[in-house]
């Protein structure tokens, strides 16, 4: 057994290639994770289950937003099989040259992962797909649904939906390429409440992408959650009647409820309808819309900027009060003008000197000139106009001008109150006093507000002295309350028994002054109108109204541009809401008549020009 | 050793209880690797795990009749069964049925028997048979020849057959040879060849032939230049670099599936999808199985089909994602105390023939582990070869059982030798 030796040798070899594997299997199985992740790659598939988005109703129960089926076909690039190409882009109504591009565009994004093949397929066609579905591996159809708007109104306040933007996907782990998003209105303000929540199931699969059951049983499954529903604050009544009066003018018709803030409609004309903007059309009307010369995609009633005209009288007065300027029986002279200033700011012809409800019903120009200047020249209290103005700005601000107020609409803007900085940046600093800006007096000059705005300020007159923030949507399923922030009251800083004498001064303004067209048997209104200068060409139209006066249920805002005199448009379509809302009935046919098929013209380009040279 | 009666008199038992404890768990992952819901009962004949009940009920027969024959029959016999056996490598190239361009199989309604499994031991009998002779010398040129031509003529029917995995195994009988005295420098050429062909491969032929020309070079100024040494390091320089230059040859004839083959075992080609493939899901499975594994029946990776022929040459991939790093390393254990303990017992022999048989047990199984398992953990390239005693199959299990039981017999037997 000179050889025996070697056994040793042999062994040895055994015994290395047996600890060779042992290392390698220790390393593979134990300290590289990889591979974990790759089997879970290999066998998981998660599946996500889409919920129904939340339906939106008005207060009365009526349905605003609903959802339709539709349907998405999905490819996974990298699953698709040599398949009949012809014959799935003929079912799909496509080209060949288009189902490439889609291919590539697909393998783009990811040959691993499923992405939209062809959007909103409908009803018919998904019949036709789904039957011939199994010739086409990688292929498969996921069930989405679309807003539908049924009675077409109020397409700003609504909002639409779209397919999310990469931006907000890596900013947001909720949503993935492809997944749809509330973009704009209440749709993306309650975007978290009508998403509901998506359910995902994990599955397994082999590897023909076959499903084979739950991942553990189904222990990492979650269902979808249905998006909550919705209740609006628009009465879909007063807002169909309301975008009728303005049709083929261009404005904005802004009414809430001054006793919880609720908006019970929100015009902007021109208007569009919503269901444009949903589907497969949804980016060509878009593009048509934005094109339009009425600029319809511009939610007038949040984002445009009105010099507020003699309804701005109303806050002057109301400072002016709180200030100790001027009281009820405070009588100011008005000779077609502000005398001061040599009968400029001009005033209409009325009887003279009248008292602070008289003025405000006459809507007298000097009266508030007075008023301002006293305010802002009172060198008791303010050493200069700096700080005279700073006071009378501050006030101004707490009526919810000039800053943003947070409703629960997206688009909302802050309007413009100037500033110090603005005067000083215009006239030089000690450049100005009070003459130079004296019209903001009566609401021109510098100002810019919102329809919103401008409802809002009639409301805080109304509650004298505060105002619920407005909101659209005043109630949330399942609770039915309106988000907590829209219950609580915001003061101005003016004191509630200064706002009796300018509601008297409104009253009158319907009884026996400016707008006498507002004037109800059963109810008393309150209003003021206003003729807003505009350099672009003829002036806008401007009415605000609350009724009735004790308990009031509605403020409203019309704003009529180039509708000239407060009274010519403004008060009679803001009458005729008011009506409409109190009484659901109108005893004025034959005004409704002239207001409904009444057109106020845009300005035109030789107008634009006329009023330059002026 | 107790004395017992009959056929199991002076068995060795722990040779017995490894070969029964791998047969079930080589059961076990089969019935796991195949396993579903729809198919669950154990005997479901339609399904691979009932066919391998009865392949290893089967075996344990075949067992028992090699138990029961006469020591002195397979000495005896040796020529005869390998005779047999070359006759029907022969035979199953005119008969037999044409699987995945490999003519290898007889078949008889679902199941078939492939002759060169079986040509492993009865080449094991041939060669102890011939090399237990007295007069053989292994230094003796006539004794490498003849077991050159015991070991080759099976190769050439099994490759003309297109088995190639399993012609290769025949090359593990280098180490019968070594143990009777071939020298060890055959294992060390063996190794160089070896080392050769794939650095030829990787690098390419100009590289190699460079770096033999710089290591010659080398050489020759380091040794001692007498005669004899310039003409080994002429020699050894000359063969190293034909055997680069055939190697070239060779794989620039290779057919493409072939070549690329290759290319992904030495890691030159990346191909997840093709090719390399089976290597990729193999090493998820097993290591997605992690320390401990996923638990018995809740493997994924194998049961969805994602590793391919999961219950053959892949079942070692169940092993590992079942039962994880734990399994493996137990698997290989028991494996590696089988061939020890084979070793072990080959040693203790008087008879030659015996032990000359039992080293070819160790080194059959040895080459089929070593591959087998290297293959499913990407150490060894994809040649199809089953793990003994794990792998689903009829003819493989047959073959390994009577190559083991014949051994068992011999050591059982060995007290009434006498030499």
């Amino acid at each position: 057994m000179i050889y025996s030796e070697r056994k040793y040798v042999i062994i040895g070899i055994f015994i290395v290639v047996a600890l060779a594997f042992i290392a390698r299997l220790f390393y593979v199985q134990v300290i590289n994770d990889s591979y974990k992740f790759s089997a879970n790659n290999n066998v998981l598939r998660y599946l996500i289950d889409y919920p129904a988005r939340g339906l939106v109703y008005d207060r009365n129960g009526e349905l605003l937003i609903y959802n339709e089926a539709a349907y998405d076909l999905m490819v996974t690039p990298k699953q698709v099989k040599v398949i009949d190409t012809t014959d799935l882009c003929k079912v799909l109504g496509i080209t060949i040259a288009q189902f490439k591009k889609k291919m590539l565009a697909a393998r783009i994004y990811s040959p691993y992962k499923e992405s939209i093949f062809e959007k909103q397929i409908q009803a018919e066609t998904y019949a036709k797909l789904q039957e011939k579905l199994y010739k086409f591996p990688g292929f498969f159809v996921q069930s989405r649904t679309l807003r539908k708007y049924p009675s077409s109104l109020a397409a700003h306040t609504m909002g639409y939906v779209g397919e999310v933007t990469e931006k907000k996907t890596k900013k947001d782990p909720y949503y993935k390429s492809g997944d749809y998003i509330g973009i704009s209105g209440l749709e993306a303000s309650y975007e978290t409440e009508l998403r509901g929540k998506k359910g995902m199931r994990v599955m397994m699969v082999d590897v023909f992408n076959r499903p084979k059951g739950h991942f553990k049983d189904g222990q990492y499954d979650t269902l979808a959650v249905t998006g909550k529903n919705l209740i609006s604050s628009l009465s879909a009544r007063l807002q169909k009647y309301g975008e009728a009066l303005l049709k083929n003018k261009t404005g904005s018709v802004v009414a809430i409820d001054p006793s919880t803030g609720e908006i019970l409609a929100c015009v902007t004309s021109p208007s569009y309808d919503p269901n444009l903007l949903v589907g497969r059309e949804r980016s060509k009307n878009y593009g048509a819309l934005l094109k339009e010369p009425g600029l319809p995609l511009f939610n007038r009633a949040l984002m445009a900027y009105y010099p507020p005209g003699s309804t701005f009288k109303l806050i002057n007065g109301l400072i002016g009060e709180q200030e100790g300027v001027t009281f009820r029986d405070t009588r100011y002279p008005c000779r077609g003008g502000y005398p001061v200033m040599g009968g400029k700011p001009k005033c209409h012809n009325h009887p003279s000197p009248m008292d602070l409800p008289g003025a405000v019903a006459t809507s007298c120009n000097s009266y508030f000139c007075y008023v301002f200047r006293g305010i802002v020249d009172n060198r008791k209290k303010y050493k200069n106009i700096v700080t005279g103005f700073s006071a009378w700005r501050n006030y101004v601000l707490s009526f919810g001008i000039g800053k943003r107020i947070y409703s629960d609409l997206p688009q909302e803007l802050s309007g413009r109150v100037p500033t110090v900085e603005y005067y000083n940046k215009i006239f030089g600093k000690n450049g100005w006093k009070s003459s130079t800006i004296v019209s903001l007096s009566i609401g021109q000059g510098e100002l810019g507000i919102t329809p919103l705005q401008m409802a809002n300020i009639i409301c805080i007159v109304a509650n004298k002295g505060y105002y619920y923030t407005p909101h659209i949507i005043k109630g949330i399923y399942p609770s039915k309350q309106c988000r907590p922030e829209y219950k609580v009251k915001h003061y101005c800083k003016v004191a509630p028994q200064y706002f009796d004498n300018i509601i008297d001064g409104m009253q009158g303004a319907v009884d026996h002054g400016t707008s006498t067209t507002a004037k109800m048997k059963d109810y008393i209104v309150c209003g003021k109108t206003g003729t807003a200068q505009n350099p672009h060409g003829k002036d806008h139209s401007v009415f605000v109204a609350f009724a009735p006066r004790n308990n009031p249920k509605i403020a409203v805002a019309v704003l009529i541009e180039n509708g000239g005199w407060g009274a010519t448009w403004a008060v009679p379509i803001g009458s005729l809401m008011i009506e409409k809302y109190l009484t659901d009935s109108i005893k004025r046919p034959e005004l409704e008549t002239r207001m409904l098929d009444g057109i106020v013209l845009p300005p035109t380009e030789s107008d634009r020009i006329k009023a330059n040279k002026k | 050793m107790r004395e017992q009666q009959g056929i199991f008199k002076n068995i060795d038992w722990v040779l017995v209880g490894l070969y029964l404890l791998l047969v079930t768990m080589g059961w076990l992952n089969i019935y796991a690797s195949v396993y579903n819901d729809e198919h669950q009962s154990i005997t479901d004949f339609s399904q691979k795990y009932g066919k391998q009940l009865i392949w290893i009920a089967s075996s344990i027969g075949l067992a028992i009749i090699c138990l029961i024959l006469d020591g002195k029959f397979y000495a005896a016999f040796s020529p005869i069964i390998y005779a047999i056996s070359i006759f029907s490598l022969i035979l199953v190239l005119f008969l037999g049925t044409e699987i995945s361009g490999s003519k290898s199989w007889f078949r008889i309604g679902d199941f078939g028997i492939q002759p060169a499994e079986f040509a492993k031991f009865a080449t094991n009998l041939m060669l102890a048979k011939y090399l237990s002779n007295i007069s053989i010398k292994m230094t003796d040129l006539k004794t490498k020849i003849m077991s050159g031509i015991i070991i080759f003529l099976p190769i050439v029917l099994i490759l003309v057959e297109n088995e190639t995995g399993c012609a290769l195994v025949f090359i593990a009988f280098v180490f019968t040879l070594y143990r009777e005295g071939l020298s060890g420098n055959y294992l060390l050429l063996g190794f160089l060849a070896a080392l050769i062909f794939i650095l030829t491969l990787i690098f390419g032929k100009t590289i190699l032939f460079e770096i033999i020309a710089g290591i010659s070079l080398l050489i020759f100024f380091v040794a001692k230049k007498n005669r004899q040494n310039i003409l080994i390091i002429v020699a050894a320089t000359i063969v190293s670099l034909g055997a680069v230059y055939s190697v070239d040859y060779a794989f620039e004839h290779l057919e493409p599936h072939q070549k690329k083959r290759i290319n992904v075992f030495l890691g030159k080609e990346v191909d997840v999808k093709k090719a390399g493939y089976n290597v990729n899901q193999s090493l998820i499975a097993i290591g997605s199985g992690g320390l401990t594994g996923k638990g018995y029946l809740k493997g994924t990776q194998t049961k969805y089909d994602f590793v391919p022929e999961q219950s053959t040459d892949f079942i070692f991939c169940t092993v590992g994602e079942e039962w994880g790093f734990v399994g493996t390393s137990t698997v290989i254990l028991l494996l590696i105390l089988l061939l020890i303990r084979i070793i072990f017992i080959a040693e203790r022999q008087r008879s030659s023939f015996t032990r000359i048989y039992g080293y070819g047990v160790a080194s059959i199984i040895f080459f089929h582990i070593t591959v087998n398992v290297g293959m499913t953990i990407g150490l060894a390239p994809v040649i199809g070869i089953p793990l003994p005693f794990f792998s689903y199959g009829g003819s493989s299990l047959w073959s390994f059982t009577v190559l083991l039981f014949i051994f068992i017999k011999l050591d059982a037997y060995r007290l009434e030798i006498l030499r």
